[in-house]
């Protein structure tokens, strides 16, 4: 099926003049030290890990037409799992007056929360890549998307799913038991081949952002299931048939910024014990103040609650719980920033904690340093197999 | 009878003896001429539908450190209302692709949205930060922001020659409490209406920037153009130098390429 799509998107390349082409890529080396001892004793306490990715676009026909090729590779020191390719974007465009066309793998986000998104569920997380799930793997769709003065109107069809990422045995940040992702399971018979659909209508009134959606396939979210086989324990990712109907808004107010997000689910599954139907939000504010004592520095303070209507073995990390965070920005020629975020469960009090800094080096490097904790875990609480895997990371990228 | 008559002779006396009253009637001349200029100014640059440019910032700290930026922008005249704008960038490449989308108004806070293309999101972004920074630049946002006749008071200083051209110099005062300015002495050319030169004073008053205009180029018969503006911090020492370049009117562009929607295939 990928191959079907490389060979629609490669014959559609254009043979007139170039109306406008470019290309940038982008390398860089991650380093990660542990600060535990890893649980198993096949991980290992620090990491290093390199990654290439790269863009190229190309208009013509007035701009009426566009091709876009984001291939993304891997390769890390210990993690096999880690080690991967995907292919981002490679997509054809065709613009008929307020319609767009695109045929090909892309990548689209729905939302308007910091912590958490509920309501962004087109492409699978890439969260090999980081945990925070803001890496997405590409995803293939033949999509349609029709402005008219009553908002935007966009439908998707999605030929092929994409499985979820997870550490392999040597790789961290994952739970003690191996997830075995050569083996997963789906509630579909067709398994990956399963034709998941999308309806999105979004639009801008006055100071409101709103978006509705409707989303009918395999839930990106895989539950995972234990399993015993010849002796060896794995957890096994199963892919349940979900329908998804969500909303996302945002009422922007001078330096305030009031957003929620919240979805009803429906899953249908052999696995479901009490749940059926669940409903999850999250909401909160956004506040920034300007110009902090007479200098060019702005300081943001973010707080969202997250909820989750799922109890007991299926609760997610979110179900009661509140994000708080803070970004200072300082304006400068380097674009330096730090983000400090919090998120606290309210219920049972483990906290997951979240440090950023980057910064701009001279004009075609940045830096960034990003450390993170899990605390306050016990046996009952969700983050309790990551409990050793506090990290620091340190990123250089250089641009192309 | 004869107190009118009193009256009548000591009521000019007054008017020129009582500094008050004199003042508040040139003043008002004064406000009213700083107006018309500046009204005249706007009225020489309406009219031009759309425009596309680009822009080269190159930005000087003090120790004379210099850094790029490059930026292209598309304008949407909208009657009755601020322009519509959309700013692509292109370096540093680290901030490359991203688009930012905002929809100006005369008084009203503008309307702003991010396109952030690593993550494919565009966010609605508070447009309350006038002060603040632009791209780390000497450039506030409310500095590069649609000039609107009613974003401020006025008032007619005097006239001043140089570089061999009559100006007109008026003040003008941000009707914005946020705005980050008290004050601001602009010289403006009386025979084409031009800025060439802008003193900006800060909340306490005491002169902060000045941004001056360069190389101006006439297009289809009209509009005049700078194609270089420098802007010096005397507070910081540092420079913000804008260069720009291909500037184009009139192009046919519509109010749906100025949308979110847009925002997020602008390139």
């Amino acid at each position: 099926m990928l191959n079907r799509f490389l060979i629609i998107s490669l014959a559609l390349l254009p043979l007139g003049p170039l109306d406008a082409a470019d290309w940038s890529a982008e390398i860089s080396i991650e380093a990660r030290h542990f600060f535990n001892d890893a649980l198993n004793p096949q991980q290992h306490g620090s990491n290093l890990s390199t990654t290439f990715e790269s863009e190229f676009y190309h208009d013509w026909d007035d701009d009426n037409q566009r091709i876009v090729f984001t291939p993304f590779a891997r390769i890390d020191q210990h993690d096999s799992e880690r080690s991967h390719v995907d292919l981002r974007e490679l997509y054809w465009r065709r613009t008929f007056n307020n319609t767009d066309l695109y045929i090909g793998i892309r990548k689209i986000f729905w939302g308007v929360t910091e912590s958490l998104h509920l309501v962004d569920i087109i492409n699978q997380s890439d969260t090999i890549e980081n945990i925070d799930g803001e890496d997405k793997l590409g995803q293939p769709m033949l999509s349609l998307s029709h402005a008219t003065e009553l908002g935007d109107w966009s439908l998707y069809l999605m030929p092929w799913f994409r499985e979820r990422t997870f550490a392999g045995i040597e790789g961290r940040l994952r739970p003690p038991i191996v997830i075995d992702q050569d083996n997963a399971q789906f509630e579909s018979g067709d398994e990956e081949r399963q034709v998941d659909s999308a309806l999105r209508w979004s639009h801008v009134i006055d100071d409101w952002d709103i978006g509705l959606s409707i989303f009918h396939g395999t839930d990106r979210t895989p539950q995972l299931i234990l399993q015993t086989n010849n002796g060896v324990t794995t957890l096994l990712p199963y892919y349940a048939q979900l329908d998804q109907l969500g909303l996302d808004a945002q009422y922007t107010y001078e330096s305030w910024l009031w957003k929620l997000e919240t979805v009803a689910r429906r899953h249908d599954n052999r696995f479901s014990l009490n749940f059926n139907r669940s409903k999850a939000a999250v909401g909160g504010f956004e506040y920034t103040w300007y110009g902090l004592f007479d200098s060019a520095t702005d300081i943001g303070l973010v707080m969202e609650y997250q909820y989750d209507s799922r109890e007991g073995k299926r609760a997610p990390i979110a179900n009661n719980d509140i994000a708080i965070g803070s970004r200072l920005t300082f304006n400068d020629a380097q674009d330096t920033s730090l983000l400090a975020l919090v998120a606290s469960d309210l219920d049972q009090r483990e906290r997951f904690i979240s440090l950023e800094g980057s910064r701009r080096l001279g004009g075609d490097m940045s830096a960034s340093i990003e450390a993170r904790f899990f605390s306050n875990t016990t046996p009952q609480t969700q983050l309790y197999s990551l409990r050793d895997d506090d990290y620091i990371e340190l990123l250089l990228t250089q641009y192309f | 009878m004869f107190n009118n008559k009193i009256y009548a002779l000591i009521l000019p006396l007054l008017t020129m003896l009582l500094p008050g009253t004199a003042f508040s009637t040139d003043d008002a001349a004064l406000v009213k001429k700083g107006l018309e200029i500046a009204t005249e100014t706007d009225l020489r640059d309406k009219g031009f539908g759309d425009s596309s440019s680009s822009l080269e910032m190159v930005l000087r700290n003090r120790h004379g450190e210099t850094s790029e930026r490059q930026l292209r922008n598309k304008t949407l005249e909208v009657a009755n209302d601020g322009d519509k704008v959309i700013i692509i960038f292109d370096t540093p490449k680290d901030v490359k692709g991203t688009a930012f989308l905002s929809f100006t108004h005369k008084l009203e806070p503008d309307d702003q949205w991010l396109y952030l293309p690593a993550l494919k999101r565009v966010k609605r972004i508070a447009s309350r930060n006038k002060a603040g920074p632009f791209m780390g630049s000497e450039f506030a946002y409310e500095d590069i922001s649609s000039q609107e006749v009613e974003k401020y008071s006025y008032r007619y200083i005097k006239d001043e020659t140089f570089d061999g051209r009559d100006h007109f110099i008026i003040e003008r005062d941000p009707v914005d409490p946020r705005s980050g300015y008290k004050r601001q002495q602009v010289w403006i050319d009386k025979a084409e209406y031009r800025i060439w030169k802008i003193d900006f004073y800060d909340r306490k008053d005491s002169l902060l920037k000045t941004l001056s205009y360069n190389d101006y180029n006439q297009y289809i018969e009209k509009f005049w153009r700078a194609n270089i503006m420098k802007m010096i911090n005397h507070q910081t020492g540092k420079s913000t130098v804008l260069n720009w370049k291909d500037f184009s009117f009139q192009n046919g562009f519509n109010k749906n390429e100025f949308t979110k929607k847009s925002l997020k295939k602008a390139r």
